[in-house]
């Protein structure tokens, strides 16, 4: 499948970074004419993989977050976030809901929401080479906005 | 994230403005937790009526401020939760044990 467009952008893994990613993000997927609800399930799930690349990828340095995003013919909307960090030792352990290497200030719903917020979930990852995962939505067409454009 | 709290009595209601992500809730629940502790309420309520933006941190920083009021006896809900976050809070079915109710949306 060839993309209809793509970007990508790189930034440090510092908390402060978390709303960076979610705002662009969004001024992304806003060419796809999202209704405000799968915007906000869009930004929910960038920002629990971005706050997973910080906390666990890379806990004690700070290291690179890759994303890059892709629409598709279809309104699909495909989103990878990659670190060069430590690693995930047991991927269907991390996803179990409430499970968390982290400590009070994490609830471990992070790849829960993931799954529930967006269509599909791929995770990726090697310990002490790093984590990839590709998140994929359809956004609705909308009778109006873009939709009408195409079609009337 | 900014934190303000108003005091009616033995009721405390801590009120939270910004996005509530991981980088606003390492900072955002320690300061909670020493307003409980300092003001000591017998209830407290969270309001998440300026709260633009909520992710997984959201319910960390809930059931963490929870289990503080519990300790001291304290009752405890959380109000005016945008559409956003009370989904995030679904997910977690959080909601059977904490009185978390939605933003009342008001109609012309």
């Amino acid at each position: 499948m060839i993309p209809t467009n793509e970007i990508s952008i790189t930034f440090p893994s510092r908390s402060a970074n978390e709303g960076y990613a979610r705002a662009a993000v969004s001024a992304f997927a806003a060419q796809m004419d999202p209704t405000l609800d799968e915007l906000g399930d869009i930004k929910t799930a960038v920002s629990e993989a971005v706050t997973n690349c910080i906390v666990h990828a890379y806990p004690d340095t700070v290291g690179k977050i890759y994303i890059r995003l892709k629409s598709f013919e279809g309104n699909i909307l495909e989103i990878t976030i990659r670190d060069r960090g430590l690693g995930i030792p047991d991927i269907d352990k991390a996803k179990t809901p409430l499970f968390t290497t982290g400590g009070d200030d994490r609830s471990g719903m992070g790849f829960t929401i993931m799954e529930s917020f967006m269509d599909n979930l791929k995770v990726r990852s090697k310990p002490g080479v790093g984590t990839t995962i590709t998140m994929r939505k359809k956004i609705s067409m909308r009778l109006g906005g873009l939709a009408r454009d195409k079609f009337c | 994230m900014k934190i303000a709290s108003r005091r009616d009595g033995g009721k405390l209601t801590i009120s939270l403005t910004g996005d509530l992500d991981h980088h606003a809730a390492k900072k955002a629940i320690p300061e909670i937790s020493k307003i409980i502790d300092f003001e000591f309420p017998t209830s407290l309520t969270l309001d998440f009526k300026n709260v633009s933006f909520m992710d997984s941190s959201g319910i960390a920083l809930v059931i963490g401020s929870f289990k503080r009021a519990g300790t001291i006896g304290c009752s405890f809900a959380v109000e005016n939760v945008s559409k956003q976050a009370n989904k995030v809070f679904d997910a977690a079915g959080i909601k059977k044990v904490i009185d978390i109710t939605e933003e009342k949306i008001l109609t012309r």
